[in-house]
């Protein structure tokens, strides 16, 4: 009895010590332990995010040089249509091409969560290759097999073959490239998702007289929602910032593809091409802008199913 | 897609430090502003004397600086190649940005000059030995690096324009070289009525040389006078203007050109396999042309070359595609010194045979241009033909230099949307011309200049 309550009082201090005060020397270990991620988010992240910032909010005129302008570029930025078509056009895109993306992602984990031989594991590594090849080569590669002339569309098609690279469809081949290279990576998200699940729950399924297909819509979906919603949301914020495959393919196609074709795109330009560095700022924050408000509408209507955030 | 844009950000936090890092520390050794001693490309044979920075892009530049820095006993120069055009161009201005990290001499084509000049990033070398080399040059050659009387750059190599023809197809559908535009479009015409190839090709991406066809047909897309620096004339779409436009959008609405952007590996396939007739291009596209591979095996000396057709032969005007320059920058120590490299590095007879025998420029510098072995010379590219002095030479003569104006990248990426649409056959060369000159103007308003 007294042993047991010695034991007791021994388990409890180091508990009450927990839940109160916290030691200098033990607080100093945290800082320190901290300190290498939080020197490196200060400096490549937070203090360069200040600067842009701040140097948003001046204007720089070939003609009259640098003044305070307060929000004026702001105002500019919500009010230039090379800014709006740019947003319009990413915005677009994301809703073509998110869904797309993440059916297919979906349809493929389903299999092969479902089929389990060493075809599947060859199959799930083939399916996220084009996720670990570089995006600036996987455009590249993108770009000649587009080619008229010696990509293999022309061997298919011959004289009337589809130009990816046109103004018109540019579009397409784009979709194409980003699909391709994200659909193995969100497939793993999801596959791994889908592993996660207790098998007793298909069993009980079973049991219950349902069909593969009611398990996968019934249970599987359901409960790998917070993974989707996941997905969802880092394909949204992705394709919102679009920047390398369209700029990549500027090289070949530099007619349908104007500098800038996304906000991304014109705030590169901005800063680097027309020396712009206060105007590129304030439309890296104006599309910060958009992006936000994107996720939050979104995550706002799926608040309640998404129990992820 | 998600994570470049940081990674770039980063990247180019980190060149930016580079770069910050390496102009800091030589400069009391040696006055250079990017790369220091130890940054450079080339070796520095001679080391107690004072340094100067350089950045070029030329193929044969290491060749240029050691035969400088063997024959010069004053200064010594170490060189970096940062990238070719807009790379180079992104460096500079971001060096320019931060005041810190430019070298002292850079290479730049000549339609940029003004862009940095008006930055202050540029320095006036009339005073520091123009006298001495000013006849070296021609008066067009000049005036593509002068800003009214203040010299910025000292020409190396030009772009005097020709037309680039396939002697296969001319002989195949019985034509000759078209001397005026009218004829070029009825031999367009003769060349699809016979189910031959195209013509030509109108690319998106190549502003400047359509620049070039609007000035040859009368236009003056700028006006700029340096002692007002803020006001500027912009005619974009004067009737020269419109009708150079319209012109090539009536040539791409009959289907006789292409609309393939140029440098890409899709139109250079296209030239190789004898898709276009004709290149409307400048003198130094051989050298570019034989390095992407065209005019080799069978192919070789199907190509000739034949004077840029007039809008009037009675009164021909020669222009211009490209060509750079060597500018002293105003983050130089020493300016003067600088300017001894601006004019002597690719000015020695040595460095120019080995530049124009291997075709890497065409020369600016008439101790090359009016050298017989150059104008005589038998080109191998064009199957022995002499064009240099049948075509680019005169041409390059007769070049009376262009305006540019101080945000020629803006202009030329407001034109490339223009072409674009062009090509896409969703406007006519006149509203084109129309929608140019209000983009442009708006854009020049925006940074402060009057317009005219």
């Amino acid at each position: 009895m007294t042993l047991q309550m010695a034991e007791r009082t021994q388990r409890t201090r180091p508990k009450t010590r927990k839940a109160g005060k916290v030691s200098r020397r033990e607080q100093a270990t945290g800082w320190l332990f901290l300190a290498p991620f939080a020197l490196t988010f200060l400096a490549f992240l937070v203090a360069p995010l200040l600067y842009a910032l701040y140097l948003s909010l001046f204007q720089k005129q070939l003609i009259g040089g640098t003044s305070f302008v307060f929000l004026d570029n702001y105002s500019k930025a919500f009010t230039d249509p090379t800014f709006l078509d740019g947003a319009w056009f990413v915005v677009r895109f994301s809703a073509v091409s998110i869904p797309i993306q993440m059916l297919v992602a979906l349809g493929m984990a389903l299999i092969l969560d479902t089929v389990t031989s060493a075809f599947s594991r060859f199959s799930r590594l083939m399916i996220f290759l084009p996720y670990a090849i570089p995006t600036v080569i996987g455009a590249l590669m993108w770009g000649f097999l587009y080619s008229k002339s010696f990509g293999p569309l022309n061997d298919v098609f011959g004289a009337s073959a589809p130009d990816f690279l046109s103004s018109q469809l540019i579009f397409y081949g784009l979709l194409n490239i980003v699909t391709w290279q994200w659909t193995g990576y969100y497939m793993i998200i999801l596959f791994a998702a889908l592993q996660g699940i207790d098998p007793t729950l298909y069993e009980a399924a079973r049991i219950d007289g349902a069909s593969a297909w009611q398990i996968a819509l019934r249970i599987k979906i359901p409960l790998i929602t917070p993974a989707l919603l996941l997905i969802l949301v880092f394909a949204l914020i992705g394709t919102l910032q679009f920047f390398n495959e369209p700029e990549i393919l500027r090289e070949l196609a530099a007619g349908a593809i104007s500098p800038d074709y996304t906000p991304n795109m014109y705030a590169y330009h901005q800063a680097l091409g027309l020396a712009n560095f206060n105007y590129g700022a304030a439309i890296s924050f104006a599309l910060g802008g958009v992006v936000f408000v994107c996720v939050y509408v979104f995550m706002f209507l799926t608040r309640k199913r998404g129990s992820f955030f | 897609m998600k994570r470049k844009p940081f990674l770039g950000a980063v990247s180019v936090f980190a060149m930016a430090s580079a770069l910050v890092a390496c102009s800091s520390g030589d400069d009391a050794s040696s006055g250079g502003g990017g790369g220091g001693a130890s940054g450079c490309t080339n070796s520095i044979p001679k080391e107690d004397l004072p340094v100067v920075s350089m950045w070029a892009w030329y193929p044969n530049m290491d060749k240029a600086i050691d035969n400088f820095n063997e024959q010069n006993d004053e200064v010594q120069v170490c060189w970096t190649n940062v990238g070719e055009g807009g790379d180079e161009y992104d460096k500079f201005q971001t060096a320019i940005s931060s005041g810190t990290g430019a070298p002292d001499v850079i290479m730049l084509e000549a339609d940029r000059i003004s862009t940095y000049q008006i930055q202050d990033a540029l320095v006036d070398i009339s005073d520091y030995g123009y006298d001495e080399v000013a006849d070296n040059y021609g008066e067009g050659a000049w005036k593509d690096v002068s800003i009214g009387d203040a010299i910025y750059g000292v020409p190396v190599d030009g772009g005097p324009m020709g037309m680039i023809y396939r002697t296969d197809i001319f002989e195949q559908y019985d034509i000759t070289p078209p001397t005026t535009w009218a004829e070029y479009e009825q031999a367009a015409q003769k060349v699809k009525d016979a189910g031959g190839p195209l013509f030509g090709d109108l690319g998106a991406n190549v502003p400047a040389l359509i620049m070039a066809l609007q000035i040859q047909k009368g236009a003056t897309p700028f006006e700029y006078d340096p002692t007002q620096p803020e006001t500027i004339g912009i005619n974009l779409n004067d009737q020269a203007s419109k009708d150079v436009l319209d012109y090539w959008a009536g040539l791409v609405d009959q289907g006789l050109v292409g609309t393939q952007d140029h440098f890409t590996p899709e139109y250079i396939s296209g030239v190789i396999k004898g898709d276009y007739a004709t290149y409307i291009s400048a003198a130094w596209t051989p050298g570019y042309l034989t390095g992407s591979g065209v005019g080799e095996g069978k192919d070789a000396g199907k190509f000739a070359v034949a004077p840029l057709p007039q809008w009037d032969p009675s009164s021909p005007v020669q222009v211009n595609w490209g060509g750079s320059a060597f500018s002293v920058t105003s983050q130089a120590d020493d300016p003067e010194l600088a300017a001894k490299v601006a004019y002597g590095v690719y000015a020695d007879e040595e460095t120019l045979t080995d530049g124009w025998t291997n075709q890497i420029i065409f020369p600016l510098n008439l101790n090359a241009l009016h050298d017989p072995e150059f104008v005589n010379l038998h080109s191998e590219f064009f199957g022995g033909q002499q064009a240099n002095k049948e075509v680019y030479v005169p041409a390059a003569n007769a070049y009376e230099g262009f305006t540019y104006s101080p945000f020629q990248e803006y202009y030329y990426d407001a034109m490339t949307k223009q072409l674009a649409a062009i090509n896409e056959g969703s406007i006519s060369g006149s509203e084109a011309a129309d929608r140019l000159q209000d983009d442009v103007v708006g854009y020049a308003e925006e940074q402060g200049f009057t317009v005219q």
